[in-house]
């Protein structure tokens, strides 16, 4: 049965520019409920460079992705967010009476008056290698991650990679299948030196193979593959596989949100300048993900767009209510609601 | 300084760059297929590209941490670069590469 959420607003995603609309829905009194693909805040700033500086904040000469972050979270604690992470949306419906359900893989159902979109350059999906027709491999014999170890029993198995994912499921896989070879395009990696120095030992044990190389093409029927061709320096090597495993990390692809009915430009999502709504009334899309003429992608430009995003869905949520503009230096109703007054 | 580029379409392009931009900036800002995701950060190899073998010493060894990088895309060459590492300058004038598939847009 799924699980029932009422809220004012949905948030695509928590990375800066969904975790800064949170605080300016919050300061008009608006509860936030995000939903995010990945397994914890930060977006892009944190899956892709959560240690390396960025020098065009407003007020932080140089802060780190993970840093802005943590600062955002402490900013917008006092309107008590809630996060369901690693959940990707399955759709998102209009109701009569103007509000949304939207309905996620993890099997809830959100009801809101307003949805935000704040999905940056859209969800994190893991990279597909550039190996023609690998599409109609996949979920039948090629997969991007293990979720049941038993579709991997008895099988020939062929990992790709030098990552810990590579090497994590070449340790965890190899006791049960028939036969496993770890392919990486060279002999360093970026894995744990633990899990490096296990799976040598079980290369000098003779329980697994490692070749030098990169996947060249599939040959298979039907979503089942038999064969992996590999590109080595020594030349092409045809390899009789029944699985195959790419880990090549992740990148961000729009995804679904492309089939949410919603005006789109070259994978962005068309918004106008004053309230930041798309071409759906009740959805608005800030960040990196929108597009209109003039569109800066910076973080502080999604910050603007949260705040203006945010008076526009008061008026949805609360029709007729008058909205006083108020500063959170001078305001004491303001501070209360930030717990400083 | 002019950078030549050839996409994966096969299209020839010449590119005019600014000294000090990134090759991968040039490339974008001259609206090819490149996805560039984290936009210089050396965190995603998503421009890659192939540098022509005359231009190799010119351009100069990708650093560890760059090849750590090109680990996550699947089709690295001996002469495989990310093109927000290279910078430009009078020395790269006539730079010639070609984009990997791997740097496509979705």
């Amino acid at each position: 049965m799924s699980t029932e959420i009422t809220t004012d607003v949905v948030v695509v995603g928590a990375g800066p520019c969904g975790l800064f609309a949170a605080f300016e829905l919050g300061l008009l009194d608006l509860k936030c409920h995000f939903i995010d693909i990945l397994d914890r805040p930060g977006g892009q700033c944190a899956e892709l460079y959560p240690e390396k500086p960025i020098y065009d904040i407003p007020g932080f000469p140089v802060v780190t992705g993970q840093q802005l972050t943590d600062n955002l979270m402490a900013q917008i604690a006092p309107f008590a967010p809630e996060f369901h992470f690693n959940r990707m949306i399955n759709t998102i419906e209009k109701q009569e009476d103007g509000s949304f359900k939207v309905a996620t893989d993890a099997d809830e159902v959100f009801h809101a008056k307003v949805v935000v979109i704040a999905a940056g350059g859209g969800s994190f999906q893991p990279k597909r290698p550039p190996v023609e027709g690998i599409e109609q491999y996949e979920n039948k014999s090629v997969f991007y991650a293990v979720r049941k170890m038993d579709d991997f029993r008895d099988q020939d198995v062929v990992i790709v990679g030098g990552g810990d994912s590579a090497l994590d499921w070449t340790l965890n896989l190899q006791p049960i299948v028939r036969s496993l070879t770890l392919v990486h395009r060279r002999d360093a990696f970026k894995a744990a030196p633990a899990s490096v120095n296990k799976m040598k030992e079980l290369v000098m044990e003779g329980k697994i193979n490692f070749l030098l190389g990169q996947i060249g093409k599939l040959d298979g029927e039907n979503g089942q593959i038999d064969h992996v061709h590999l590109t080595t320096d020594a030349g092409d090597l045809s390899l009789p596989a029944t699985r195959l495993l790419p880990f090549f990390g992740l990148t961000m692809k729009l995804g679904p949100v492309a089939d949410w009915g919603l005006e789109l430009n070259d994978n962005t999502i068309v918004v106008d300048t004053e309230k930041f709504q798309t071409s759906v009334p009740g959805i608005f899309a800030i960040g990196d993900i929108n597009w209109y003429p003039g569109k800066l992608k910076l973080i502080l430009s999604g910050f603007h767009e949260a705040a203006l995003m945010a008076q526009a869905a008061k008026a949805i949520v609360s029709p007729g209510e008058r909205v006083v503009f108020q500063y959170t230096t001078s305001s004491t109703k303001l501070q209360k609601k930030l717990g400083v007054a | 300084m002019i950078i030549r580029v050839t996409d994966q379409a096969g299209e020839k392009h010449e590119l005019e760059g600014l000294d000090g931009w990134r090759v991968m900036e040039v490339i974008r800002d001259w609206g090819l297929n490149i996805k560039a995701e984290c936009g210089g950060a050396l965190s995603c190899a998503t421009c890659h590209v192939y540098v022509d073998k005359d231009w190799l010493d010119v351009v100069g060894a990708p650093s560890d941490e760059e090849e750590d990088m090109l680990d996550s895309v699947g089709d690295v060459k001996s002469n495989s670069r990310l093109s927000c590492q290279i910078l430009c300058s009078d020395a790269l004038d006539g730079l010639t590469l070609t984009l990997a598939p791997s740097a496509a847009k979705d």
